[in-house]
């Protein structure tokens, strides 16, 4: 009997130390499996996040800066006059577009047209656009259009059309006037405008439509048959949104 | 002095002439005269056109009216000046 409990008695320090082996083994693979455990969580955690945040930035409307350093950007204006018509540009233009290409209808955003920047070939004429009787640039320095709805809208491809209604401000004086939009969205392309210094999406805006000179109390001495009442404006726009 | 109303005369005929030669070689513009030109462009990625206006005067008929006026005053200052001896 001694020689039989001999032997374990004898080993003792040996079953300690294989049971502390086992132990630490056993400590070892279960913190190993942890570790797997949580590295698996973590890996699951990241695609639903990335996936989370692909499916965000796909449904988020994309904000457009209309603030173009290429000076593209333009609005045209035109008004019938005996001689000539009275015809000129504006490229001052800033603001920014909220657009969804998956929900074109909820655009939303504003355009902002500096005064100043409006120009005519002649420069008696720039003089007189620019002065108190017309355009008054030196206290109303901008000209802007709001977007507060928009309807019609119809998708084919890269365009959309619809009529958008917004707040049109000019000379001060604030109307709400209703305007027939183009709107192409073209993916991808900033980097070919900006020879791949910035990626990223843009929008082009066109729009043509008329405003009337007397609803804005533009120069109202002037009589409509020498200078008409109606101008006619041509909204040529690019906005960028870049991707970070 | 008869020779004051002959160099006015004279005077007219070159100044009208040569209005007439800056304007038709301005390009015979029948709007008002300017002093930027609007060159069209087209952005190739957007489709997009714009202008872009280049420094040129571009003579048209305010410059074409002042200078065949201011040549036609020449003259009958010239013509008076001959018909009437008693001005000088």
């Amino acid at each position: 009997m001694q020689k039989k409990f001999a032997l374990p008695l004898a080993g003792c320090r040996f079953w300690r130390t294989l049971g502390t082996l086992v132990t630490n083994m056993k400590t070892r693979l279960f913190l190993l499996n942890a570790s797997h455990r949580s590295r698996r969580t973590a890996r699951v955690l990241t695609a639903w996040a990335a996936l989370g945040l692909a499916v965000a930035t796909l449904a988020a409307p994309l904000t457009f800066d209309f603030k173009d350093p290429k000076g593209v950007n333009n609005a045209v204006f035109k008004l019938d006059a005996p001689l000539e018509s009275i015809n000129g540009t504006a490229n001052g233009i800033s603001g920014t577009v909220q657009f969804d290409p998956a929900h074109p209808g909820a655009l939303r955003g504003k355009i902002v047209v500096e005064a100043a920047s409006l120009h005519v070939p002649n420069p008696m004429m720039k003089e007189h656009l620019h002065g108190k009787d017309w355009l008054d640039v030196a206290n109303h320095k901008e000209i802007s259009f709001e977007v507060t709805r928009v309807a019609n809208v119809k998708t084919t491809g890269a365009d959309t059309t619809a009529e958008v209604t917004g707040q049109f401000t000019l000379k001060g004086v604030t109307r709400e006037i209703t305007v027939p939009v183009r709107l192409t969205y073209l993916p991808d392309k900033l980097g070919a405008r900006t020879n791949g210094r910035m990626q990223g999406d843009l929008l082009v805006i066109r729009s043509r439509f008329t405003i009337k000179r007397s609803d804005f109390g533009i120069n109202p001495q002037a009589p409509t048959d020498k200078v008409a009442d109606e101008i006619e404006l041509t909204l040529s726009l690019s906005g960028a949104a870049p991707r970070s | 002095m008869k020779r004051a109303g002959l160099f006015l005369r004279r005077a007219a005929v070159v100044l009208a002439g040569l209005t007439l030669l800056v304007w038709l070689g301005g390009g015979a513009h029948r709007g008002w005269t300017q002093t930027s030109v609007p060159v069209e462009k087209t952005d190739e990625v957007t489709g997009l056109t714009y202008r872009e206006y280049q420094p040129r005067f571009r003579p048209g008929v305010d410059f074409l009216g002042a200078g065949l006026l201011a040549a036609a005053v020449f003259a009958g200052v010239g013509w008076t000046l001959d018909r009437h001896p008693g001005l000088r």
